[in-house]
């Protein structure tokens, strides 16, 4: 039986811990949930729903943030 | 004073926030501009450097956010970055970019319009940047463009307004301001811009990459000043031949 699962972040796979929430990952990666959107498979998520979305196996994450440019 | 979209600005000077050696530099660089709309670009957060946010440098009291879909190469692409962009910056204003081709970065104007049209319904405030079309001006003002973007030249190549007869043909049209962006490599060309008619001007590139781009700033600001009040005054007819400023009369007793 497996105790992790796979997910896709910016393009490159990582394995995190099941029943993880969007918002630990985020923490994991040193970043402040504040100042990234989120997409997840497609479909970008509520700042309010970090707190709980439970990251699944196989999911597909986009963080985006805005970065300089005219 | 400027409006667009029932907002008024004060100052004709839009910035970009692309190129600058440093955050710190930007920030100084927009304050010297007087500019209260700067544009910013949608992309991946780095993973290695998670603590790279523009953001905590932009104070969003002064400035209105107008996120670009610059990378976007067509409607399908910009549409999903300005959801994303109104969900990052919790506004629904947008400069809508679509270009294809990495060479020339052109606008896509079919694909610009098509976007314009399904992002105006889905209720985004949207300044195209478009290619110096008049047709395609009108056509946008009709999809419900806010404003519209003509370019002067092409982004980031400092050549001025190289379109200047059919930006003047886009002003003397327009029923929404007038925005002429890019390749505005000097002052001149944005004073030029501006005794055009032209509303308001974006420029990025001349003032991040310049030797000191405060000073470069605050150089563009006065530019844009000067161009709008000989505008608002009213510049003096070009013509072929010469007319004598001095009396031609009063000369007798030279002969």
């Amino acid at each position: 039986m497996s105790h992790s699962m796979k997910i896709v972040c910016n393009g490159v796979e990582r394995v995190c811990a099941p029943q993880t929430k969007l918002v630990d990952l985020l923490c994991d990666l040193g970043l402040e949930p504040d100042t990234v959107v989120v997409e997840c498979d497609g479909v970008i998520l509520r700042r309010e729903a970090y707190d709980t979305h439970l990251l699944t196996d196989g999911s597909v994450l986009e963080l985006i943030r805005f970065v300089g440019g005219g | 004073m400027l409006t667009i979209a029932g907002r008024e600005f004060r100052s004709r000077l839009f910035g970009g926030t692309g190129k600058f050696a440093s955050a710190e530099v930007m920030r100084d660089a927009l304050v010297a501009s007087g500019t209260e709309m700067v544009t910013v670009a949608l992309r991946r957060v780095d993973l290695a450097d998670p603590a790279d946010d523009i953001m905590r440098v932009l104070d969003r009291e002064r400035y209105l956010l107008l996120p670009n879909t610059s990378g976007a190469r067509d409607a399908r692409e910009a549409i999903r970055l300005a959801h994303l962009a109104r969900a990052a910056g919790g506004t629904p204003w947008l400069k809508l970019e679509v270009t294809p081709d990495p060479r020339t970065l052109l606008p896509d104007p079919v694909e610009t319009l098509k976007a314009t049209e399904e992002l105006v319904k889905d209720g985004f405030i949207v300044l195209p940047y478009m290619n110096a079309d008049p047709i395609l001006a009108l056509r946008l003002q009709d999809a419900g463009a806010a404003a519209v973007m003509p370019l002067g030249s092409p982004i980031g190549t400092n050549q001025g307004i190289v379109t200047a007869f059919q930006v003047r043909i886009i002003i003397e049209q327009a029923r929404v301001p007038v925005v002429v962006d890019a390749g505005l490599g000097a002052p001149s060309h944005a004073a030029q811009a501006m005794e055009m008619g032209a509303d308001a001007v974006l420029v990025n590139t001349a003032i991040a990459v310049s030797g000191d781009p405060v000073r470069m700033a605050r150089a563009f600001a006065m530019a844009v000043a000067a161009g709008r009040d000989a505008y608002e005054a009213g510049l003096g007819e070009a013509r072929e031949n010469a007319a004598a400023s001095s009396p031609e009369t009063g000369l007798d007793f030279l002969r």
